[in-house]
């Protein structure tokens, strides 16, 4: 009977796959392919709609406009393996940049401890939402919808709204916009901060035990628990994590906005969690590659970024992120229903 | 401790003594020491639900104790009350004479209390190996490990494999597999795996034969057997009264949250096993008073039936009972 059953499973293995099914399972066994492929397509669609878009010198911007997504996109990527979601990260973000530029403005501070106050103010932001994620039992989603108003908020009230210009900065806080050139290519020490900032918790979630408790908490909490995993406490950790990450990405922004404005980058939140869906992370938590999710913010910049040097509108590049979300999602959905 | 069994294998179960001493023939010597792990008084309550009605438990070194009991019963949630998945309300717990207080299974764990849960307790997303070395990671030597944390993921790979193998079970292979790619079996094998490999007192068994075939049942029942010979205490929950006659050395008999008796197979066989733990029989001894009141036949009716009951056959036994698949 087992040698049917053998014989049965063999000719099953070596069916006729149509090329669609081939190319499905493939997607499936590397499911960081197809945001890839997304990527080389969205380029090539640009590389033939303009001239200028596949130079050196717009490589270099178009790296310098992901640099801050794709920051705020790893505290994201982390928080969403948990089975949670931050809507708190521009908050976060933008509340750390106005206090750290406030703090330094015109030789106030010196710059490097305005700089770590900033950094630690947004580590407390993600410390209290891990808190009132572990210790009240809130969702995650209430529990960041409503910092994202508080702090909001108080980066409004304690700026009085108004920007703080680069000039009024000490230089290290303007320091991650400068850079060198190699050809027409700029590379800014922002971006080469992101880059690093990628493959330590690349490094952390996939070789440590603290990545690998990440994705247990994510994708089971109570076996977790029951297999002795400290659930409580990685989840703090990932949202402290999280808020560390956004202290460090506002630190990138006055680099590259040139300034501190309150209102630098209205749809943070939603663009890094359209990075992190798009490089095929689950939203229920426990699956994903960190480098899914910088495949993601790059597809995220480059169609605003192609989009914008076509002279295409700011409504209409929203509208194709929208379309580009949905997309990406259903085509993850369909990858997961393979059958081999 | 006195020996106050009556042999009396084919008296009417409303005879039956029920008692909380009674000792294997043979293995004297085990219960003259003292218990491994000891409850007093357990209880624990759900809002409203008693589910535990102050339960008393003793495990010798080197015994198996068989914890069996209807659906409901309160056989999980004793185990999970021992191993620190809860903590119960009231009562004491002791490690070889010492009182011990799990706050979390992983203070359990260290105390050398493996337990396989009856929902398993595996992550679907991680693989094998990850499964089985979850929250006792070994790391790389040198700096690797120390400095950079880096875990020695083929080193866990390789023993894992072993562990698996040690159970023979060998429809595993590739420990890189993803469990939630494993069978419900397959899952279990690991469970159990886990625990037979690190457990170093005792070895907590949750239902872990429920999803396996026959073989792989009887390779989980001897590697029960190996580690009690190897010292080792082994709490087996189970639904099938013939592994539990198998390798049972005493008979722990949860019952509507209480425990209504301690037998061992010499001292009841299956059948009056059965009638006792469904309330079917008037319980002589320490009955439980709740056997007797009208409730107790309600779960009893509603209650699934256990496979194990075919083999009863204590004349009113229920008949519903005994013709199930
Ligand atoms: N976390 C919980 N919350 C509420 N009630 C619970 C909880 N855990 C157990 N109970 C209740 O305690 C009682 C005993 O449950 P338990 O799981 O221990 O039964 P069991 O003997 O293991 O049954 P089974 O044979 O079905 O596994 C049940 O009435 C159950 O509803
Ligand atoms: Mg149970």
């Amino acid at each position: 009977m087992s040698t049917d059953v053998t014989t049965a499973a063999a000719e099953f293995a070596r069916r006729q796959q149509s090329p669609v099914q081939r190319l499905q399972s493939q997607l499936h066994k590397r499911p960081w392919l197809s945001p890839l492929f997304l990527l080389f397509v969205a380029f090539l669609s640009f590389f033939i709609a303009t001239p200028t878009f596949l130079t050196a010198n717009s490589m270099g911007i178009l790296l310098q406009q992901t640099a801050i997504i794709a920051a705020l996109a790893v505290g994201q990527t982390l928080i969403i393996l948990t089975a949670g979601i931050d809507l708190s990260v521009g908050a976060i973000m933008v509340l750390s940049m106005m206090v750290m530029a406030s703090l330094a403005q015109d030789g106030g501070m010196p710059g490097i401890l305005a700089l770590l106050i900033g950094i630690l103010l947004a580590v407390g932001a993600g410390f209290l939402n891990g808190i009132l994620v572990t210790r009240i039992n809130l969702p995650p989603f209430i529990v960041t919808l409503g910092t994202l108003s508080i702090f909001t908020a108080i980066a409004l009230l304690y700026s009085g709204g108004a920007s703080i210009q680069a000039p009024r900065l000490p230089r290290l806080l303007n320091f991650l916009g400068e850079g060198f050139g190699i050809g027409g290519f700029r590379l800014t020490w922002g971006v080469i901060l992101v880059g690093v900032i990628y493959a330590v918790v690349a490094f952390v979630l996939s070789q440590t035990a603290w990545g690998r408790y990440v994705y247990a908490v994510g994708d089971d909490p109570e076996s977790a628990r029951l297999s002795g995993v400290p659930s409580k406490r990685i989840l703090l950790g990932v949202y402290t994590v999280a808020g560390l990450i956004y202290g460090i990405a506002a630190w990138i922004l006055i680099g590259r906005a040139g300034a501190a404005t309150p209102n630098a980058i209205p749809d943070a939140n939603l663009q890094s969690i359209t990075a992190v869906v798009i490089g095929g992370t689950s939203l229920f938590g426990g699956r994903g590659r960190l480098v899914g999710t910088l495949i993601g913010a790059l597809i995220v910049q480059t169609l605003q970024f192609g989009l914008s040097q076509m002279g295409v509108d700011q409504q209409w590049r929203v509208l194709a992120t929208g379309i580009l979300v949905i997309i990406a999602v259903a085509v993850d959905q369909w990858i997961r229903k393979v059958k081999a | 401790m006195t020996v106050n069994w009556i042999q009396t294998p084919h008296t009417r179960a409303s005879d039956l003594e029920v008692s909380h001493d009674g000792i294997p023939p043979g293995k004297e010597a085990i219960y003259a020491q003292e218990p491994v792990l000891s409850a007093r008084n357990l209880v624990i309550t759900f809002g409203r639900v008693v589910g535990l009605d102050g339960v008393d438990l003793d495990l010798y070194p080197g015994e198996v104790l068989a914890v069996i009991g209807d659906n409901g019963a309160g056989k999980s949630t004793l185990i999970k009350c021992l191993t620190g998945a809860y903590v119960p309300n009231s009562g004491t717990i002791t490690m070889n004479g010492r009182e011990v207080s799990f706050k979390k299974p992983q203070d359990a764990r260290e105390a050398g209390i493996e337990t396989v849960y009856q929902q398993l307790a595996v992550i679907p997303a991680l693989d094998i190996a990850s499964n089985l070395y979850l929250a006792r990671e070994d790391r790389r030597k040198g700096p690797l490990g120390s400095i950079f944390r880096m875990l020695d993921k083929k080193g866990m790979e390789r023993r894992a494999g072993e562990a698996v193998q040690n159970l023979g079970i060998q429809t595993i292979q590739n420990m890189g597999q993803a469990v939630e790619t494993l069978s419900g079996g397959q899952r279990q094998a690991v469970a159990v795996a886990r625990a037979a490999a690190f457990g170093s007192k005792v070895v907590v068994l949750d239902e872990p034969t429920a999803a396996l075939g026959v073989k792989e049942s009887g390779m989980v029942l001897d590697m029960i057997k190996q580690l009690r010979d190897k010292g080792l205490s082994i709490i087996l929950v189970s639904h099938n009264m013939p592994h539990v006659w198998e390798v049972a050395d005493r008979i722990h008999i949860q019952r509507l949250g209480g425990r209504a008796g301690v037998i061992t197979p010499e001292s009841h066989d299956m059948g009056e096993g059965v009638a006792i733990m469904t309330g079917a029989k008037k319980l002589g001894g320490t009955a439980t008073p709740a056997a007797e009141a009208p409730r107790a036949d309600a779960v009893h009716e509603g209650s699934r039936g256990s496979e194990g009951t075919r083999a009863g056959h204590v004349e009113d036994a229920p008949a519903d009972r005994g013709d199930r698949p």
